[in-house]
């Protein structure tokens, strides 16, 4: 981000389009031609876990992620519940306390991680794979999923933190934007809400809460665990058995409700004291299985998704210098996932850009891609495929989205010749059946023009 | 920082752990601890039977390039980087930000390849590409299946030389530029707070000047700027390509005197030292912006890899960053932010490869009930502990545990690899600094590190400055910034 690191750069591979609240939903869109897929090997536990496995014998570590139907979907009317939740779970393990289970880990050079988004509520470990450092950090894992302590006074300090997370929100005009965008496309739908919640719901949370939300959904059978690393097969079995033995053996989440459309287009302008006014422009989108999914995506990549060759960049940056990021992407997700257009630009330039915006997508629907840019996307998106299979913790994204979403195990390898498949009219096709310029949500955030 | 050519998200820690969420700054902050910390490439203590090839193989072309390749074979792809040496660091008053500039006109095209179709080419061989700049250097990179590596290199050579800077591409790309500026700093309370700390902090070292530029300098650049800027640094001979992934070494080799060797060296002009000012007292600043929250950035100057007298300093001062925050159990989360409950989020951080002495920097934001004085108290107390009482065993213990294992984990990106030795080779120091670099940690003492902290983080040597929030009043007009009036046109 800002000026004063030069080990920054790290972050420069995370393109924009990716969104922060389902990344992975997007950013594993991949496969194969020339370079194969791994292996993924699968099975199920005893309890009904569902075990994705890759083996990796390049470098001695293991990556694992348990990933579970239990993000903030599932918060019902207490926002906020789903990641207070998953923040607490290193706060207390049985009668190990925060600083032991953090030395705990760290002592042995592993990595512990809880994250928790719209959809996914996931745990990840990162561990050396000899047996002296492995095996105490699997210990240390099973005995959080089975034992998860959710202490009271840990509980206050993190409820207490999530609230400065808000305020932090608050004084970003782009954090604004999103969540003003998330509430007015999905009104009453469990999407709606911001996975943080909301200075009212925080409060009102309990220890009770955690340990109920905790029982329903990180349970065995709402569970998938993908690993990736220096195993075998007899290894990789023992670890996901024991990880899953510390879980309830449960039930998957039940579905969610469908998203209702828009009935007609709707503008939310937020008075912000920012020099930019940022836009986001889009309606509710596709589910991961969607069938127009590699239409949809393909016709997305030459619309807003290929970074600074796509028609939106052409036409808001290249031509016109108007912002620096203008861009649109899918969010696949368990139910219909945002489609959102967007930039941010001075606020006396923002009506003209939305105006280009508009027009960009508007000509989009009605005539698809050039068959030239068609043929450059699939080049891109085909020929790009083995960056997005080339490290380990790629590949166990990879193996998490497909079991979370329940794609077909040869997903990775199809994944290319899907992509050729597709055509100008199956595009045109389903860019207008599926996105209604006058059904879409328009956000700005910033000062009203003069 | 890394204005890149293109946007990227830089939010990650908060998307991860938004219950652990750190504050922007302090975000940015964790990735340069766990980057410049684990920063080693030897292998010393990793699983020996597994350990790939450790060399690099180094060349030097006919005109001075260096050629930097590390071979990793698990997967068929190849990362390509041309690393130059020149940044912000490099610019005078006036001009800043013209480095960065600079960084997005390479993407207007030569003779050869016009307009857009470098960025058109790489994306239809199925690459990625970005670019980069920062205080010391500005670099260009592509992703890329490994049979495509010639493309790369056909790419770079002809814009090493033959950038064509229309005037016309430059009144639109600066405005880019200035959005770039507006949305990463102007709007963003804590960037504003942390520009103006670095300039309270550095009087006539060039750390003063923000990468982006100000924006008052930005209003007032000329093509004939940009036009200098590349003729005087954009040669081979101020050049380093590394080349990471799939590949051969010799085959890189030859390949890249096919494209580079023809292209003419230049007579690059010796840096000025613009040596530092010694610090005579502590500085203090407060930035008044609209914001909901406080915030704080305390900063000591440090010398570097490239400036120490005694380089065992500073991997002393690398263990000391991760004794206060080299993850959950360091004393920063342990104390401030779980035991005591004065600091929301706060980080420690120090970056040793800087090419001319830094900072080392602690931030945060104070938890509900405390304030920045607090949060301040607290953070000096910790470093007041460092200098009376030698850190424990079992801190530098897991520090070092963990120096080892990062080092196998950071195999695991070829890009990240590549980028080390560029980074390394182009500030001035050696690429073989990353083979020691765990031995160098593993052989810090409890002593060594007490030293340094009595030696360097007193408060002579510190800066503080302080975000103090304004109401965000919907009926206020933005706050007048130098420079919001566009009148490049």
């Amino acid at each position: 981000m800002t000026g004063h690191s030069t080990k920054f750069a790290l972050l420069i591979v995370l393109p924009r389009r990716f969104s922060r609240l389902a990344l992975w939903a997007v950013c594993l869109a991949f496969m194969t031609h020339a370079v194969a897929a791994p292996e993924i090997q699968r099975w199920d536990t005893t309890n009904g876990a569902r075990v994705y496995f890759v083996q990796a014998m390049e470098l001695p570590m293991v990556d694992i992620q348990l990933v579970f139907d239990a993000g903030s979907a599932r918060n019902g009317d207490k926002p906020g519940l789903a990641l207070l939740t998953s923040a607490l779970l290193d706060d207390g393990a049985g009668d190990l306390d925060a600083d032991a289970i953090a030395s705990g880990f760290e002592n042995l050079g592993a990595q512990f991680g809880a994250s928790s988004l719209r959809d996914m509520g996931s745990v990840t470990l990162r561990s050396l794979s000899e047996p002296a450092h492995l095996d105490p950090a699997l210990d240390l894992l099973a005995r959080i999923l089975r034992t998860p302590a959710f202490p009271a006074d840990a509980l206050e300090r993190e409820r207490n933190r999530m609230l400065i997370a808000l305020q932090s929100q608050d004084q970003s005009p782009e954090d604004i934007a999103q969540k003003t965008f998330f509430q007015a496309v999905y009104g009453d739908h469990p999407y709606a809400a911001d996975p943080l919640g909301t200075p009212e719901s925080l409060p009102a949370l309990t220890r009770g809460d955690l340990e109920d939300f905790y029982q329903q959904y990180y349970v065995a059978r709402n569970a998938v665990i993908a690993l990736v690393g220096a195993l075998d097969r007899a290894d990789a079995e023992r670890i996901a058995q024991r990880l899953a033995d510390g879980l309830a053996e449960g039930g998957r989440a039940a579905p969610l409700p469908p998203v209702t459309p828009l009935a007609e287009a709707r503008t939310e302008h937020v008075e912000y004291p920012s020099s930019q006014t940022h836009v986001l422009v889009g309606a509710a989108g596709i589910t991961r299985d969607d069938p127009d999914y590699f239409p949809l995506y393909v016709g997305n990549h030459v619309l807003g998704g290929s970074g600074l060759v796509s028609r939106i960049s052409a036409e808001i940056r290249e031509k016109r210098g108007l912002a620096y990021s203008a861009y649109s992407y899918f969010t696949p997700m368990r139910a219909a996932g945002p489609y959102t257009l967007g930039l941010q630009t001075r606020g006396d330039q923002a009506q003209q850009a939305v105006k280009i915006l508009d027009q960009t997508l508007g000509n989009f629907i009605q005539g698809g891609p050039t068959a030239a840019e068609l043929t450059a996307s699939k080049k891109n998106i085909t020929g790009g495929f083995p960056l997005r299979i080339a490290s380990n913790s790629n590949i166990a994204g990879n193996l998490a989205m497909i079991g979370f979403y329940d794609l077909p195990l040869d997903y990775l390898d199809r994944f290319n010749e899907r992509v050729d498949a597709v055509t100008i009219n199956q595009i045109r096709d389903a860019y207008q059946r599926r996105v209604h310029a006058n059904q879409m949500v328009t956000v700005t955030v910033g000062t009203t023009a003069p | 920082m890394t204005s890149g050519r293109y946007p990227t998200t830089s939010n990650m820690a908060q998307l991860t752990r938004a219950g652990r969420r750190r504050a922007g700054i302090l975000a940015s902050l964790s990735m340069l601890i766990t980057s410049a910390f684990f920063a080693g490439v030897g292998y010393a203590a990793a699983d020996a039977t597994t350990e790939p090839a450790k060399t690099v193989h180094e060349y030097t072309l006919g005109n001075g390039m260096k050629v930097l390749v590390k071979e990793d074979h698990r997967a068929p792809i190849v990362v390509s980087q041309v690393w130059y040496k020149v940044g912000s660091s490099y610019e005078h008053d006036g001009i800043t930000g013209v480095s960065h500039a600079l960084e997005h006109m390479m993407f207007k095209g030569t003779r050869k390849h016009p307009g857009g179709e470098f960025s058109r080419i790489v994306s239809e061989n199925g690459g990625r590409e970005n670019a980069f700049t920062g205080r010391d250097y500005t670099t260009y990179f592509q992703q890329l299946e490994k049979s495509r590596l010639p493309i790369s290199f056909e790419l770079e050579a002809d814009r090493m030389r033959n950038l064509v800077l229309p005037a016309d591409e430059f009144a639109k790309e600066l405005k880019v530029v200035q959005e770039e500026r507006r949305m990463r700093t102007d709007d963003n309370p804590e960037a504003l707070t942390y520009e103006q700390f670095s300039a309270a902090a550095f009087v006539n070292s060039p750390y003063h000047h923000p990468i982006i530029g100000w924006m008052n300098d930005l209003d007032a650049m000329h093509i004939d700027d940009l036009r200098a800027w590349y003729r005087t640094w954009y040669a081979p001979n101020n050049a380093t390509l590394v080349v990471a992934g799939d590949v051969d070494p010799e085959a890189v080799y030859k390949l890249a005197r096919r494209h580079f060797s023809s292209l003419k060296p230049s007579r690059i002009p010796a840096q000025k030292p613009r040596l530092e000012i010694a610090q005579t007292g502590e500085r203090r600043i407060t930035v008044k912006a609209p914001a909901q929250l406080p915030y704080l950035v305390m900063g000591y100057k440090v010398p570097v890899l490239r400036t120490a007298e005694d380089d065992g300093e500073i991997y002393a001062l690398e263990v000391l960053a991760g004794i206060l925050d080299g993850g959950d159990s360091a004393r920063i989360s342990t104390r401030l932010i779980r035991e005591q409950r004065i600091a929301a989020s706060a980080g420690a951080g120090y970056n040793p490869y800087s090419r001319l002495d830094d900072l080392f920097i602690l931030d945060g934001t104070p938890a509900q009930g405390h304030d920045v004085a607090e949060l301040e108290q607290a953070l000096r107390q910790e470093i007041q502990r460092l200098s009376d009482e030698p850190v424990t065993a079992e801190e530098l213990g897991r520090i070092k545990t963990q120096v080892i294992a990062a080092d196998v984990y950071q195999r695991d990106s070829v890009f990240y690899q590549a980028m080390q030795l560029g980074m390394l080779e182009t500030v001035g120091l050696n690429w073989r600094l990353a083979d020691t670099y765990v031995e160098r940690i593993r052989a810090v003492t409890a002593e060594q590190v007490q030293a340094v902290a009595r030696k360097y983080l007193g408060p002579d040597r510190l800066t503080v400055a302080v975000l103090s929030p304004l109401p965000i009043d919907p009926s206020r007009p933005p706050p007048a910034m130098g420079g919001l009036d566009n009148n490049i046109r």
